[in-house]
């Protein structure tokens, strides 16, 4: 895991020295709400329904249990015990005063923590995979880079006052685990014929009401000269995007106006303007920052895997978790766990202090200190030996921990949505909730599937994405809700169309229950539901949904 | 009035002319870009000081080769949140090797001192009555930056590699 050096230490006590002074100039009145906000939103402070919400950054997902333990401190000492996990990667706390951000700030910067840029028009958190240095299948790990990124993301000078916000993703492995295809840009990590490290780079994706997947810029941008390849694309997204409307001042508008290729036409031509030797990436430099990466010494000796096997056949609830929320380790002897913030009937995402606590001490104890945090808003233990996974489980299990529901029906990804957000215009979590208790007892029938729902067309929830996706909408004071089938994240990434005519609150599980149904009778051996719904059309669903026309 | 990064006031010094206002032989006047496109060499062959009014959607590359000729340019924030001016300082600065005063106009506020001073702006103009005793602290509220700009600050990623060796 990274660790700050002097240089990081002393930029988080200033950053909160500088921010406790401007909440002092707002309290004495120096500052209007107008000017203070852009301040505060810099600091990840939003004010919602019923109190500030602070947006805490977790750089591309990376915790160890001293963050944790001290995640769990704040949510006991400054707001109500829980926190709420995002698709971002970052944990957001929703009662929180005004007064006591200054010194949430320095708790944070203790631990090599911030909430600097988790909201506003510039660079928000660099995200990666949850699996980055433990994943067999990737070329190498992601984590230096998002860690460079983020550094040089941080308060740039130029680019704090962007059209709009701006989502940066880096994946370096087969399978994209980090959804990069709906972010601002994206990073695939590659290897060209010469071996040498660089990155595919892809630009304008996004969801919200104008939803694009990201398209290829450059194919293959050597790794020396990333930054000032990332410093040309926002500049020309800073000069030319648009700023006379709040909802089409995304790159992605950006790019579609001008057309993929004269954008990337326009980028290249003010990369081969631009000084690109000065925020040139040595090799060495990389390497420095990699080390802080270099894996944990491994326990490589044999491993009682009998004994495993013999817990997978005498405990069912046991073998269920092993085959969804285990996923292989490249070295032997090991596994990654994924820990389910998604226990059905609780809200998505949501993690109390005991929990946080808890991880902590698992983390410790079995996996080399270290967690994190997945965009599908579970935990995860990156490197726990197999013997230990059956005491693991039982632990997680006995804390409301232990649900074996990742990738499947009932591990929803939802937004907080109107019982929370000042932006939203329907509840998301009650909805997620009557989803997952209606599906659990089906969720071995239906297996791999995902619902995704967000309260408002910003799509915090990436219901685009979703197999199904659920939209809330306000109509005439009902909330209703809107389908979307086929959406898909990853490398199949494909953004979901809308079915019909939006259910209300209470058809909402029927409705889901219905498609899903459909969906189970139609695919063809192992199809996943975009494939079936890829091969037979939205007839067959729209009729079940809405009956026969 | 116009602050500076030892964080005096002083009255503008300069005239900034209307588009319709005549040339006045020798006081310094700035002129606007759409002026300065239609009058190029009248305005050029006077004795005073000439400054150039650069809206935040004007290219700073059709100005290049003329940067010599101009002791001030001004820049326009028309909302402090509208960052456009800080790409077209840059560019001015690093690029094309502005030398002159680069001053900020507009909504033009304390917390963003710092960024404009790091773009190359190096005066701003204020509204008196907002500013207080401490403006001037804001451009050393950091001393650790993470990117090279148009200052010439040390970054983290130098100052790093320097020590490495």
């Amino acid at each position: 895991m990274y660790r700050y050096d002097d240089f990081d230490h002393r930029f988080v006590d200033e950053r909160v020295a500088q921010y406790r002074d401007q909440v002092r100039r707002r309290l004495a009145g120096q500052l209007t709400e107008d000017e203070f906000r852009p301040l505060r939103l810099m600091n990840g402070l939003y004010l919602q329904l019923h109190a500030y919400m602070l947006r805490i950054a977790i750089p591309y997902g990376m915790l160890n249990a001293t963050k944790l333990r001290k995640l769990a401190h704040i949510t006991r000492k400054y707001d109500r015990g829980y926190g709420h996990f995002t698709t971002r990667q970052n944990l957001q706390l929703h009662w929180i005063k005004l007064e006591d951000t200054p010194d949430i700030l320095a708790e944070l910067a203790s631990v090599e923590m911030h909430a600097i840029q988790t909201s506003g028009n510039s660079f928000r958190n660099t995200t990666t995979d949850p699996f980055a240095g433990v994943a067999a299948d990737e070329i190498e790990d992601p984590r230096p880079y998002a860690e460079i990124i983020r550094q040089w993301a941080t308060l740039h000078p130029e680019f704090s006052f962007l059209p709009r916000k701006f989502k940066i993703a880096v994946s370096s492995s087969k399978e994209d685990r980090a959804a990069v295809k709906m972010h601002d840009l994206g990073l695939y990590l590659r290897r060209n014929e010469q071996g040498e490290v660089g990155f595919e780079v892809l630009v304008g994706g996004g969801l919200g009401r104008t939803p694009y997947l990201a398209q290829t810029i450059k194919p293959f941008v050597a790794r020396r000269d990333l930054l000032s390849y990332l410093e040309a694309a926002l500049r020309v997204y800073n000069r030319y995007g648009r700023r006379d409307n709040l909802y089409k001042s995304r790159i992605k508008i950006l790019v579609h106006s001008l057309g993929v290729a004269k954008f990337t036409e326009e980028v290249e031509a003010e990369w081969l303007a631009s000084d690109r030797e000065a925020v040139a990436l040595p090799d060495t430099y990389v390497s420095e920052i990699a080390s802080a990466f270099t894996p944990p010494s491994y326990n490589r000796a044999p491993w009682d895997e009998a004994a495993v096997q013999r817990a997978i056949a005498s405990d069912k609830a046991f073998a269920r978790w092993m085959k969804n929320n285990v996923f292989p380790h490249k070295v032997p002897g090991h596994a990654v766990v994924t820990i389910s913030l998604k226990e059905v009937g609780k809200t998505p995402g949501d993690c109390s202090a005991e929990q946080m606590d808890l991880v902590a001490e698992l983390a410790d104890e079995l996996s080399f200190g270290e967690a994190r945090v997945a965009y599908e808003q579970n935990l995860v233990l990156p490197h726990v030996r197999r013997e230990a996974l059956y005491g693991l489980w039982k632990r997680l299990d006995a804390a409301g921990l232990g649900s074996s529901n990742i990738g499947q029906v009932t591990d929803i990804i939802c937004c907080p949505g109107l019982d929370y957000c000042g932006l939203a215009t329907a509840r998301s979590i009650p909805v997620a909730q009557r989803i997952a208790r209606h599906m659990a007892e089906k969720e071995d029938l239906v297996g791999k599937f995902n619902i995704k729902i967000s309260g408002c067309i910003n799509a915090c929830g990436h219901h685009h994405l979703g197999h199904i996706g659920l939209l809330g909408v306000d109509k005439n004071g009902e909330e209703v809700y809107q389908i979307t089938l086929g959406g898909d994240a990853g490398n199949n990434a494909a953004i979901g169309t809308i079915i019909g005519p939006a259910v209300k609150s209470d058809d909402v599980t029927r409705a889901i229950d219905t498609l899903i149904g459909v969906y189970t009778n139609l695919r063809q051996g192992e199809e996943t539901f975009p494939e079936t719904y890829r091969r037979v059309g939205t007839a067959p669903f729209k009729e079940a949904l809405y009956g026969p026309h | 009035m116009v602050l500076t990064e030892d964080g005096s006031l002083s009255e503008d010094s300069w005239r900034h002319l209307g588009d319709d206002e005549a040339l006045p032989e020798s006081d310094a006047v700035t002129v606007s870009f759409a002026r300065w496109k239609k009058a190029n060499g009248e305005l050029h062959a006077r004795n005073g000081k000439l400054g150039l009014r650069l809206p935040n959607d004007a290219p700073p590359e059709e100005v290049a080769p003329d940067l010599g000729r101009f002791d001030l340019i001004v820049l326009h924030f028309p909302k402090f949140t509208d960052g456009r001016a800080y790409s077209q300082a840059r560019l001015l600065r690093a690029r094309y090797g502005y030398k002159g005063e680069l001053r900020a106009s507009g909504n033009v506020l304390r917390d963003q001192l710092l960024f404009m001073r790091r773009c190359g702006f190096n005066s701003f103009v204020v509204d008196e009555r907002a500013v207080r005793e401490d403006w001037a602290k804001a451009f050393g509220e950091f001393d650790v930056f993470y990117q090279g700009a148009a200052d010439s600050r040390p970054w983290v990623m130098r100052q790093r590699m320097k020590n490495a060796q």
